[in-house]
């Protein structure tokens, strides 16, 4: 799941974050500075810093890309080296939840997950709705 | 009968099987009469507990078991909602008053009789060199760490984003390295200058008397007056802010959570706007503000009749030291 008002985005310094049309946020690794304010804001530690540098430099930010790709062209060589694979352009969901054993980790159009996410917690019954949700963004989901 | 005892085995085995099945799908309700929501980790109380979520961790990197920070999305809104307005409003701000100031009082310009031809020595040459190593690094800081909150808004659109990005990791590079020299030159300043930036009774009338600057008399003054004495107070509390500050942020969660790590770039760049606001004011009187201000840190030798008319205290402190004053000297230097 990617940010609708995505606060990396809204504090990066050389505004190197983009939204695609399916609401991926995705950043270019080329124009990163690795200044750290991305990590920062996020509410959930998202973005890596997987360099180190001298005097907390940091090297180029990782996150997930919801296997999406980067800026570079879709399923290019160059893309692949930076950002990983880009099952999206391949017509695929990503992998870790098609790889899910559990299918904990769900991935595809949002209602319909909504819908199952739904039905999980009337039969399972555990907790509140969307854990977490209220802690990171100060507000209740209703389900 | 053996297949009569198998088939109620059996029956008995499925009929435990679906009992899980056949209850009913309702949260609270469960065949133990237990609920089982009161078993699960329950997210207020968790957040109750301490203000972001974590888990237990057992690793060296503890910010790992941040599971979540709401904090950050308040911090978010300080950097790109306030910062920008504390900034605007600081600089501008300051810019505006010595415009204001420039064009009705105008230059301080020397008096008739401040032109004697004859010189004493205000700033050794290290005390120079410290001044012009610590500027340098300020201003050089004060425009990369400008970058940081107004790059984006007032750079990037005039060229292009591959340019800034380039010019930022730059500025980022600079600005950490720089810190250092500006952090020594600090400490050099403490040394030569603190002694004699102590405040006193002196000073009192000066602030009075608003400096001199409205009226025309000169006010007696030592070696530096009340004005320059908070210049020197401000430099060297806010560096010592921001040298904080700022070694905090050069190491990253070596000695702060995340909320700390978001209160101290919060801290350091509120008092950087303030501390280049006040910067400003100063470069503007030692440079066009006042006639021959520049000399003293330019050359290191003012005119003494200038040095008898603003800091008389100290011109009188310099010849009692020296009983026949050789540092007064005057234009050519004697034949002998």
């Amino acid at each position: 799941m990617h940010c609708t008002d995505a606060p990396c985005a809204a504090v990066c310094p050389v505004d190197c974050f983009y939204t695609t049309a399916d609401a991926v946020v995705l950043h270019s690794k080329d124009l990163c500075i690795g200044c750290g304010y991305c990590f920062y804001a996020c509410p959930f530690g998202a973005p890596q810093y997987p360099r180190v540098g001298n005097f907390g430099s940091r090297g180029k930010m990782d996150k997930c890309t919801y296997c999406s790709g980067g800026p570079e062209a879709d399923l290019s060589e160059a893309e692949y080296v930076k950002y990983g694979a880009n099952r999206l352009a391949e017509g695929k969901l990503p992998l870790c939840a098609e790889m899910c054993s559990t299918k904990a980790l769900l991935a595809g159009d949002g209602d319909i997950i909504a819908q199952i996410y739904k039905e999980r917690v009337i039969k399972r019954g555990y907790g509140s709705g969307a854990w977490g949700w209220k802690t990171a963004y100060r507000e209740t989901v209703a389900i | 009968m053996k297949t009569g005892l198998t088939i109620r085995a059996f029956i008995l085995v499925a009929a435990l099987s679906l009992a899980p099945v056949c209850a009913p799908s309702f949260a609270q309700q469960s065949p133990s009469g237990k609920n089982p929501t009161a078993d699960s980790v329950n997210e207020e109380a968790l957040f109750k507990q301490n203000s972001k979520l974590t888990g237990r961790i057992s690793i060296p990197d503890s910010k790992a078991s941040v599971l979540e920070q709401p904090q950050g999305r308040e911090w978010r809104g300080f950097h790109e909602g306030w910062m920008p307005w504390i900034g605007a409003i600081a600089i501008l701000g300051m810019v505006l008053l010595l415009g204001v100031f420039y064009f009705t009082k105008g230059r301080v310009m020397l008096e008739q009789n401040e032109h004697s031809g004859r010189k004493i020595l205000r700033f050794s040459t290290f005390e120079r060199f410290t001044h012009w190593m610590t500027a340098t690094c300020f201003i050089i800081l004060a425009l990369t760490g400008l970058n940081y909150v107004f790059g984006k808004r007032l750079l990037m659109p005039l060229i292009g984003p591959d340019a800034f990005s380039t010019i930022s990791q730059w500025s980022k590079y600079a600005h950490n390295f720089l810190a250092w020299p500006f952090m020594v030159g600090l400490c050099f300043m403490v040394a030569v200058w603190l002694a004699d930036n102590i405040p006193n009774r002196v000073d009192w009338a000066w602030l009075k008397a608003g400096g001199g600057f409205f009226g025309d008399r000169h006010l007696s003054a030592g070696r530096f007056n009340a004005g320059q004495k908070i210049v020197f107070w401000i430099v060297i509390l806010g560096g010592l802010f921001m040298s904080i500050s700022g070694i905090l942020l050069l190491f990253p969660f070596a000695a702060l959570d995340i909320n700390g790590m978001q209160t101290i770039q919060g801290i350091h760049a509120v008092i950087a706007v303030l501390f280049i606001a006040a910067m400003l004011a100063h470069i503007y009187i030692g440079s066009l503000g006042m006639e021959g201000a520049y000399d003293a840190m330019g050359s290191g030798e003012v005119d003494l009749a200038w040095a008898r008319a603003h800091h008389d205290l100290w011109v009188e402190e310099q010849q009692a030291k020296m009983a026949s004053g050789p540092q007064v000297r005057s234009g050519p230097a004697p034949a002998e």
